[in-house]
């Protein structure tokens, strides 16, 4: 909502500067989003006549002026071709600063003439691009006043933005009352002139549509001369950025932004009567006045005369009934339309008129008819002509509302104490609220018809479950609501920030973890892959839905309707999509050995129960080559990173076994998943499979994980007590010849297995195959630790031991010894 | 001493001297104290004299002999220290090679302004809840008061996915992380204290908005908690977060269908510098409101009996305030360079006892 200061200023008698007046909307809730002061650059032009313009003796295309600017004369060199003796023109003195050129300007002379000063363009003026000559100002210019007030343009205009709730601030009339509530001046009495009709209205209403339009008034002005606004008016208009019309229309512009109330004016001419139907459309055509074409669908309410549909109601007019230079009688139309069809008309023909804009906030029902009073006045004193009586249908609907404010709930709920009830009652009525009745400890006040947005007790929209409290709470919450709405009126007038502010009282001496078991496991798994030397992405939850076909078949369910781009239309089967395009782009870049992880969403269905919370990572290209060689990346890396996480959450190594059933993406043979037991999937991980690589042009090798963060069970709160052994342990090695479908993991689960007291610790310390051996066949070499607690072994009971590892290693898997080291 | 002691005392200590090795060494010494070395054979000779002159002779030689191993053991651990000093001489390595880099990961500055977020919330007794990301219409719109037709749905530019039964309203991305103010609202009953740092959706992209940003959204319930207590506890967290104890905060009356009063919250800053806290400009940080009856009463909660402040702030403009980021795109670019640039150490996670 744009209003320059002066128009303000007929609404409000103040003489608060302009900073204290944005200061206070933005305070108040009128929030001030930009000020323009055009006026402050061109201060010091001054209207000036040009008294003599000769050809300049040593310059062909200069010219040598005298001008007079109030003062004495002075000589100007001008190169403008359009300097001629008896204009009127602006001056800029010495000193002055030129916008458009950005130059200070000094006295001097050119080729031997003195120069104090200079004629402007519209563009050294900043006002436009025109720099054919100089500006000609007609000839009743008062030389010697200041350029920017004799053109208007002095006068600050203000652009506020307007909150869904508070259609009456969208008029300089209602912008104008907050400021005299909030103190910055007295709102100034208006009334609306009463014009009798001498005649009664050819043209009536009919409404078809209550429920769209309940009340429409109207009026027929005939005899009447359109044309080009006044200058007050065009000027006005122009001033906020609307392009002045004609006469009728821009009276019916300057009504929506004074008053907040649209009018809509038919060239009466053009209307086939008798009778104007407010009905739903019937899917039929309508050229607007922006010159496009709609279709009227019956969710829309439209004007139709005997011939058809003439306008939107309160969205946009017609086309063909349109007010012309040549119009000379009128009807002008004043309605009240329902604000929920509005928007979604609207939004549907995607029109952002400003008509729509406030019957879409809801108007003010009272304004009706000294509205429709106020406009004719002003046709008459305009155009001329003569006006009929108000033809109208349907009827006021009820728009009087009370509502009640306990001053106690100022401190109990507001949090201001010191605030007395003659203030907050004062507040009210200056915003027009009338007070019913008053005691000590409450006010019921009447609101007023243009605050549609306090006590406006719409339903409530329960929780499926508390159907059955439906009464009770929609009782307490209107009554509650109705206090808050005049709660918030009486804070923001009286200042947001004069309430004080108290600390939050400590609910514990010591507060309480705010991380639940699981949420502070994600922490400690982003800490912990970041300390692996992995970097941490967050990426878009959404992908295309290609790149996520390569991980898994896309859900519909899970497409958007509304993708942004084709992109970004599909949720993401895993975080790992996102991180092989990351991937991807890094490789572009030049970036070697990427290494990223991500702990975000995945979705596999649109339930709560389809949101995964997975920590992913990526590694791939070759590692930064340096001096001392570094491993190569392959699935065991990937691995590695996965069971960090599982360990670092309390997942004890030994209660989790690999299987090679990893996902279709991950290389067949190189890729495996990490279960507990034969139902629980922690997390999988492997080479990417090469066609996914290549889809992805990712560098080789490339190699993943997911951890399924959301299915790691809680860890057991307590440690076991710690029993130090004070003997020393016995190592022994082992080299199992193990065939190729026999697993590391297997040969480890077995040798650990064989004393469950005496072995504490089996680990692989090598893994060979020669050309000795069979195919497939490999050598694992295998440490097994003896941990005596009682007393030193025996050499006999550690040989027996040892037999029994081999030989649980035999029954497990079939490999066999293949040499013994003591 | 005889003469002969005495030379040969003289010559062992020369012969010394003069041994450049151990092996040199060792000669000597069994040339003097070895099984026939010479002091061995002038203590065997010693059965062959009168008892007078044995025992006067058996003295001095024991006396020569204490001397002479003293001397051979004396050189013995000179050599040796020359020896390993020699070797480890020979050791020495090129110490300015570059040893093998640190493998660094680093956390991204969205979760570190969350940890931090939270950590400042947590020390005034917020917890941390959780929702989806899609969501049902009513919680992410109809519960927080904002029904089909409201003109503010127009303005957050909702995503929509298709609808979980055939005749239903469609799922949304969540469009704020105020859909879980009503879970937490639905699952536990009052006094409540949580925060909700999350993903939200908005269907806008150019420099200053992203598809998917995070929001944290803040919800307090009780039964004597007032405007003034909203204004505290994000004054608190404000400060705190800004590490300015006496950053300027204001707050402007505004709009927001799940609050009333509503308010927007500033900070002051200089528009020019960029600085926080300083100059005369104010800067939107976030929004907040007492939570409307309605809301309450649509999650089930008497407004009479209970009442509360909600607020919602934006992280990743937080985040971009602190450190200084000016551009809102990288932070989903995943770019190595930028992350390195703007990630955090893995193993400094925000305390506030170590400071943030």
């Amino acid at each position: 909502m744009k209003f320059t200061l002066s128009w303000l200023r007929q609404h409000l008698e103040t003489d608060a500067p302009l900073a204290a007046l944005t200061d206070t909307l933005s305070a108040i809730g009128l929030e001030v989003e930009g000020v323009e002061d055009r006026g402050a650059a061109l201060a010091p032009f001054r209207i000036a006549e040009v008294l003599a313009a000769v050809p300049h003796p040593n310059a062909d295309r200069l010219r040598a002026c005298q001008v007079s600017a109030g003062g004495e004369r002075v000589s100007v060199v001008c190169g403008a071709p359009n300097a001629r003796a008896g204009m009127k023109a602006v001056f800029a003195p010495p000193g002055s600063f030129i916008p458009g050129s950005g130059i200070t300007l000094k006295t001097g002379e050119i080729r031997g003439v003195t120069s104090a000063g200079m004629l402007l363009s519209l563009r050294e003026m900043g006002l436009g691009e025109d720099h054919d000559g100089i500006v000609e100002l007609p000839a009743d210019a008062p030389v010697g006043a200041s350029y920017a007030s004799w053109a208007g343009l002095d006068d600050p205009v203000i652009e506020i933005a307007v909150t869904p709730n508070r259609g009456d601030a969208l008029s300089v009339r209602g912008i104008a009352r907050d400021l005299a509530a909030a103190g910055l001046g007295e709102l100034k009495p208006w009334t609306a002139p009463e014009v009798a009709g001498g005649f009664a209205s050819p043209l009536g209403w009919a409404i078809d549509w209550p429920e769209a339009c309940p009340w429409v008034l109207g009026r027929l002005i005939r005899g009447l001369r359109n044309g080009p606004s006044p200058r007050w008016l065009a000027e006005r208009l122009r001033s906020v950025g609307l392009r002045p019309i004609n006469t009728l229309v821009d009276i019916t512009n300057f009504f929506t932004l004074d008053l907040g109330r649209p009018l809509h004016v038919f060239d009466a001419g053009k209307l086939a009567g008798p009778t104007l139907t407010l009905r739903a459309g019937r899917c039929e055509n309508l050229r607007a006045l922006d010159g496009r074409d709609y279709v009227a669908t019956p969710a829309d309410c439209v004007i139709a005369d005997a011939t058809g549909v003439q306008s939107l109601a309160g969205v946009i007019g017609g086309a063909a009934s349109g007010c012309e230079a040549a119009t000379n009688s009128v009807f002008v139309e004043c309605a009240l339309f329902d604000p929920v069809r509005i928007g979604q008309t609207g939004r549907r023909l995607q029109i952002a008129s400003d008509a729509r804009q406030r019957f879409e906030r809801g108007i003010d029902a009272a304004l009706m008819r000294p509205a429709l009073e106020a406009a004719t006045r002003m046709i008459l004193d305009l155009c001329g002509g003569a006006a009929s009586t108000v033809a109208e249908a349907g009827a006021a609907p009820a728009w009087r509302r009370e509502a009640s404010l306990r001053f106690a709930r100022l401190e109990s709920f507001g949090g201001v104490a010191d605030l007395a009830p003659e203030t907050a009652v004062g507040y009210l009525e200056k915003l027009g609220f009338t007070p019913l009745a008053r005691d000590a400890a409450r006010v019921r006040v009447a609101v007023p018809s243009w605050r549609r947005d306090i006590a406006a007790a719409g339903p409530l929209d329960l929780a499926p479950a508390l159907q059955a409290q439906r009464a009770t709470l929609t009782e307490a919450a209107h009554e509650m609501e109705a206090e808050a709405d005049l709660i918030e009126e009486v804070l923001r007038l009286h200042r947001l920030d004069r309430v004080p502010p108290v600390s939050l009282p400590p609910l514990a001496a010591v507060p309480q973890p705010s991380l639940t078991p699981r949420q502070s496991r994600t922490a400690l798994a982003r800490r912990g892959l970041a300390a692996r030397g992995l970097v941490e992405a967050v990426s878009f939850s959404f992908t295309d839905r290609q790149s996520a076909a390569a991980f898994a078949e896309p859900a519909a369910a899970l497409g958007l309707l509304n993708p942004i781009a084709t992109d970004l239309g599909q949720m993401r089967p895993t975080p790992l999509a996102s991180l092989a395009q990351a991937a991807r782009r890094n490789a572009a870049r030049g970036q070697t050995a990427i290494a990223l992880f991500e702990i975000g969403p995945a979705f596999t269905d649109p339930t709560p129960q389809g949101q995964h919370l997975i920590a992913a990572g990526l590694r791939c290209g070759a590692p930064a080559r340096h001096w001392i060689a570094t491993r190569k990346l392959d699935a065991i890396a990937a691995k590695a990173d996965a069971l960090a996480v599982l360990l670092a959450l309390g997942i004890a190594e030994e209660s989790l076994s690999a299987t090679r059933d990893a996902p279709g993406f991950y290389h067949p043979g190189r890729s495996g998943v990490l279960r507990q037991g034969p139902k629980l999937v922690l997390a999988q991980f492997g080479e990417l499979h090469p066609s996914l690589r290549a889809a992805f042009d990712l560098p080789a090798p490339a190699v993943g994980f997911e951890v399924f963060l959301d299915r790691i069970p809680e860890p057991k709160r307590r440690r076991r007590a710690l029993a130090l052994a004070a003997l020393q342990p016995v190592r022994r090695d082992f080299a199992f010849l193990a065939d190729a479908d026999t697993s590391a993991e297997a040969v480890l689960r077995a040798a650990r297995g064989a004393d469950r007291a005496l072995i504490a610790e089996v680990a692989l310390f090598d893994v060979y195959a020669d050309e000795g051996m069979a195919e497939g066949e490999r050598s694992l070499g295998v440490e097994v630790v003896l941990q005596p607690r009682e007393r030193a072994l025996t050499d006999a009971e550690i040989e027996a031991v040892c037999a029994r590892v081999i030989g649980a290693v035999a029954k497990a898997t079939g490999a066999r010894l293949r040499s013994e080291s003591a | 001493m005889t003469d002969d002691l005495a030379s040969l005392e003289a010559e062992t200590v020369a012969a010394l001297s003069a041994a450049g090795d151990l092996r040199a060494w060792d000669a000597i010494r069994v040339g003097v104290l070895g099984k026939s070395g010479r002091l061995t054979l002038l203590l065997k000779a010693l059965g062959a004299l009168a008892p007078e002159a044995r025992r006067a002779r058996g003295e001095a030689l024991n006396v020569l002999r204490d001397r002479l191993a003293a001397a051979i053991e004396a050189r013995r651990l000179a050599l040796e220290a020359d020896a390993l000093a020699a070797r480890l001489a020979g050791e020495r390595i090129d110490i300015t090679l570059p040893p093998p880099p640190a493998t660094e990961g680093l956390i991204h500055p969205i979760s570190r302004a969350m940890e931090e977020i939270v950590a400042i919330f947590g020390a005034m007794g917020f917890t941390v809840a959780e929702g989806p990301d899609i969501e049902t219409d009513w919680h992410n719109f109809g519960a927080l008061n904002i029904p089909a037709h409201h003109p503010a749905r127009a303005d957050l530019d909702t995503f929509y996915l298709p609808p979980a039964e055939a005749d239903g309203a469609p799922l949304v991305l969540r469009t704020h992380t105020s859909p879980v103010q009503v879970r937490s609202m639905l699952s536990a009953p009052p006094p409540i204290r949580v925060i909700v740092p999350g993903r939200t959706y908005r269907a806008d992209h150019d420099a200053t908005h992203s598809p998917m940003f995070h929001q944290c959204e803040g919800l307090v319930i009780g039964q004597g908690i007032t405007l003034g207590h909203l204004k505290g506890c994000l004054i608190d967290f404000l400060r705190a977060f800004f590490a300015l104890p006496d950053l300027p905060v204001r707050f402007r009356s505004s709009y927001f269908p799940f609050t009333e009063p509503s308010m927007e919250v500033d900070i002051g800053w200089d528009r020019k510098s960029g600085e926080i806290g300083g100059g005369k400009d104010w800067l939107e940080i976030l929004g907040s409101g007492m939570v409307h009856p309605k809301v309450l009463a649509n999650c089930g909660i008497d407004p009479r009996e209970w009442q509360g402040f909600a607020f919602g702030m934006g992280i990743e403009r937080v985040a971009m305030l602190k450190h200084g980021i000016t551009d809102l795109r990288p932070f989903y670019e995943s770019d190595l360079r930028w992350l390195r640039h703007y990630g955090s150490n893995p193993l400094a996670p925000a305390m506030l006892h170590e400071g943030l």
